[in-house]
């Protein structure tokens, strides 16, 4: 049983037992007509925001020369991933610090594109080096390189980490 | 107060996000951009995760073979997490209708069930009961393990909102044991019999209620409740003894303490034990001035005194209590003032201040937002968190709103970039490319006739196409030397004859002899050939392919940023007037819970002003006998 769901319950059955108005100016029916408002807008808008992205996509990484690279943690791994970088042909494309809320989400099984940029079609080095902390407090880094085969298609790439190693693979 | 205000925050901050944690990563995830909206969603970033789960489900139902995409194992999961994000952010409707799709389609048993609990569960939240029941109604068969208990535990609150309290009680009964569930089904059950008009088996329950014993938080905070409500009650009914009992089992570091001692006093006071009442009360002096019950004691104790005969010492403390009532007052009428001037909402927004998980309780501590004094109790309050949160919602929107309209300059700005890179550059690509473009033709019309050439030959031998190229030389010098020999119908001698067939049976025989091996060697050549042609195309096609991206990089775009432009402009409109009426809400809900405040304070005193005069009077009085008897 979800431990808050059974308070949200109660306070839900208060509100239904209760005719709450604050002050003469605000009703029950007011608050829930703005807010249907507000739902209504936050649909406008994530509906702008999915455009939005479409056209970003199409105009700044185009599908020819897409590269995408995902990371994910291997289910069960518990340490504590400080920094991961990535180079692509000997250049640094990103480097990434972790929050606490972010690692605990790969640790859920989330999957972070981590890198999203445009590459040539043909053979490409993919170097990925990730910094952490095991659970007894130790310092670790790991680092490994792969090739991408970039086809005319977007490239879509998907790394990873264990404590023991990268895995990698051209999707 | 404080203790109850931060506990019953934290419940509707986590409560809200909690419902979203139900969707958890897939066993195997085959889709990346899947894995992607649950990357958001895990870190609560709702807006985020619907919108690239929107945008995947939309391209997906798109396909014309989905059953092909990598989205099609997790598609049913995929549905229930749109309905499960958007539940978080507080988008019931469109919940509602996603999991409503998911409920309609060929789905499940189970997966059917769950979803139903789900939307009736949303209903019961936005406080339809009746459209609850309904959907509750329409579980029938098995119900996947891990939602039973809250199945039950929620069709018991709907039916308690339905007035059918008898069916809630029996639902209840059953989850008593449940260790989940412990202290929570004991207490419904008890509200459920109390209100289903069974008081003395109500009470009852809430008497077991409040002597559960546990070290979980929660569970101890519903037992102080019960315990809370017994008390009450029991006052009401005018079992003071027994109240007392039941309020003093209420721990005093809990969040319902501040109350419970207050009861607890009275309990005293209605028994004429004036003394004992001051032991509760006194607590009740040492804590944060600002709780209804605290204040309500500084009326209380100079009462006590004052029954007890010690009429000097309740007027002292009723003039410190005027003093207090009088500091409080205005405290509240500069917080009104605040409020009214837009502090308020400009507090609420303070980025730095939602980085804290207990922001609520920092931002009392802020010199210049005095009002949240008073408020915590209002900001604890189902509605109020609503509409705060709605608030801050549209204040994220606008931000994204003003955001993205710079990012769609910055995207004109590039177009046109491009335009004056390629635009000159393509008209003289374009013509080389059409020169390039005949030739290849030509030259691959050519090895098409070969390969035909060659084909043919396999059936039927033609050795004289494969002659070389000195052979050909030879055959032409041999046939100009007879015809130069016959010029003018001369005759030519029977040696030079002889030679000349000589000649051609050498090219001939040569041919002829050497056929298989040159014709191997030309369709080796026509492979090698090949290889060479195909890697031509492919350098055509790429070329093709990046000339069209040259053009696409900059060409069609306008009426696509033209119209996204409007809908953000229409759309920052909005979000304004809408986060104008939502602020302008919270401000009328804080000012009218303030003036409550204020109002009471005001009557508190009036009453201690009459009560500090009657008591210096007593004392007076009191001296004045006391002199006449010395």
């Amino acid at each position: 049983m979800n431990k808050f769901l059974k308070v949200i319950l109660s306070g839900v059955l208060i509100l239904l037992w209760s005719g709450v108005v604050y002050g003469q100016d605000v009703t029950r029916a007011q608050i829930k007509g703005l807010d249907e408002q507000v739902q209504d807008i936050k649909g406008d808008v994530i509906a702008i925001a999915a455009e939005l992205n479409l056209l970003e996509e199409k105009l700044l990484y185009p599908s020819h020369t897409q590269i995408s690279i995902f990371l994910s943690l291997v289910e069960g791994e518990k340490f504590r991933l400080d920094s991961v970088e990535i180079l692509v042909d000997g250049e640094a494309v990103t480097h990434h610090l972790y929050t606490f809320k972010e690692l605990e989400a790969l640790q859920m099984g989330g999957v972070q594109r981590i890198y999203t940029g445009n590459i040539q079609t043909g053979e490409h080095a993919v170097q990925v080096s990730f910094s952490g902390l095991t659970k007894g407090g130790n310092a670790f880094e790991r680092s490994e390189s792969f090739k991408v085969k970039k086809d005319v298609g977007p490239s879509i790439v998907e790394i990873t980490l264990d404590r023991q190693g990268i895995t990698f693979k051209n999707r | 107060m404080q203790r109850l205000v931060i506990f019953l925050i934290s419940l509707c901050l986590l409560a809200s996000s909690a419902m979203a944690v139900s969707t958890t990563a897939p066993k195997e995830l085959q889709d990346l951009y899947f894995g992607e909206t649950l990357y958001y969603a895990f870190q609560e970033e709702w807006f985020d995760a619907i919108t690239r789960l929107d945008t995947e489900l939309m391209q997906h139902h798109g396909l014309d073979q989905p059953e092909l995409d990598s989205l099609f194992p997790h598609i049913g999961l995929a549905e229930f997490a749109v309905g499960d994000f958007e539940l978080a952010y507080r988008m019931h409707q469109r919940a509602g209708r996603a999991i409503t799709a998911v409920i309609n389609g060929n789905v499940a048993e189970e997966v059917r069930n769950e979803a139903l609990f789900r939307l009736a569960r949303i209903y019961f939240q936005k406080t339809q009961p009746i459209n609850a029941l309904h959907a509750l109604e329409r579980i029938e068969g098995s119900v996947p393990e891990a939602i039973r208990a809250d199945l039950d535990f929620l069709r018991a609150h709907v039916l308690m909102a339905n007035s059918r309290f008898d069916e809630a009680a029996t639902i209840l009964a059953g989850l008593k044991n449940v260790k989940s569930l412990e202290g929570f089904a004991s207490y419904n059950l008890g509200i459920a019999l109390l209100w289903g008009g069974q008081e003395e088996e109500g009470l009852n329950q809430l008497d077991l209620t409040g002597q559960t014993v546990s070290k979980n938080s929660m569970t101890l905070a519903i037992k102080d409740k019960s315990n809370l409500i017994l008390g009450d009650r029991l006052l009401g009914e005018g079992n003071f003894d027994q109240a007392k009992e039941v309020l003093d089992r209420v721990r005093l570091e809990g969040p319902f303490s501040n109350r419970a001692l207050l009861g607890s006093g009275w309990a005293d006071i209605s028994v004429e034990r004036f003394d004992r009442a001051l032991v509760p009360w006194s607590l009740l002096l040492q804590r944060e001035v600002t709780d209804p019950a605290v204040q309500e004691a500084l009326l209380a104790v100079p009462y006590a005194y004052g029954k007890l005969g010690i009429y000097s010492k309740a007027a002292l403390l009723y003039g410190s209590a005027l003093q207090m009532f009088g500091e409080e007052t205005d405290k509240l009428s500069a917080s009104i003032k605040s409020i009214r001037e837009g502090e308020f909402l400009r507090a609420l927004s303070r980025e730095e201040l939602k980085q804290d998980a207990n922001w609520v309780v920092k931002l009392r501590e802020l010199p210049e937002t005095p009002e949240t004094y008073y408020l915590l109790e209002l900001m604890a309050s189902h509605d109020f968190q609503e509409s705060l949160k709605n608030y801050l919602d549209l204040k994220q929107l606008l931000k994204k709103l003003e955001r993205w309209r710079g990012d769609l300059e910055a995207y004109e700005e590039i177009i046109e970039k491009r335009r004056a890179y390629y635009q000159p550059l393509l008209p003289e690509i374009d013509n080389r490319f059409r020169l390039l473009d005949s030739q290849m033709r030509l030259r691959l019309e050519q090895k098409d006739l070969i390969e035909q050439r060659l084909q043919n030959m396999l059936i039927s031998p033609r050795p004289d196409y494969l002659a070389t190229a000195e052979e050909r030389i030879g055959r032409e010098q041999i046939v100009r030397l007879e015809q130069s020999l016959r010029a003018d119908g001369a005759e030519i001698s029977p040696v030079i004859a002889t030679r000349i067939k000589c000649l051609h049976g050498v090219l001939d025989w040569n041919i002829q002899t050497d056929y298989d091996r040159r014709l191997t060697e030309a369709h080796k050549n026509l492979q090698a050939l090949n290889y060479h042609v195909e890697q031509l195309r492919q350098q055509y096609d790429s070329f093709v392919r990046i000339r069209q991206a040259a053009t696409q990089s900059y060409q069609g775009y306008d009426q696509s940023i033209l119209r996204q432009r409007n809908r953000i402009t229409e759309s920052q409109k909005q979000v304004k007037q809408l986060m104008a009426r939502q602020g302008h809400l919270l401000e009328v809900m804080a000012v009218a819970e303030l003036s409550k405040r204020r109002e009471r304070l005001e009557g508190f005193q009036v009453k201690a002003r009459f009560a500090m005069a009657d008591s210096y009077d007593r004392a007076t009085r009191d001296q004045e006998q006391k002199r006449v008897e010395e």
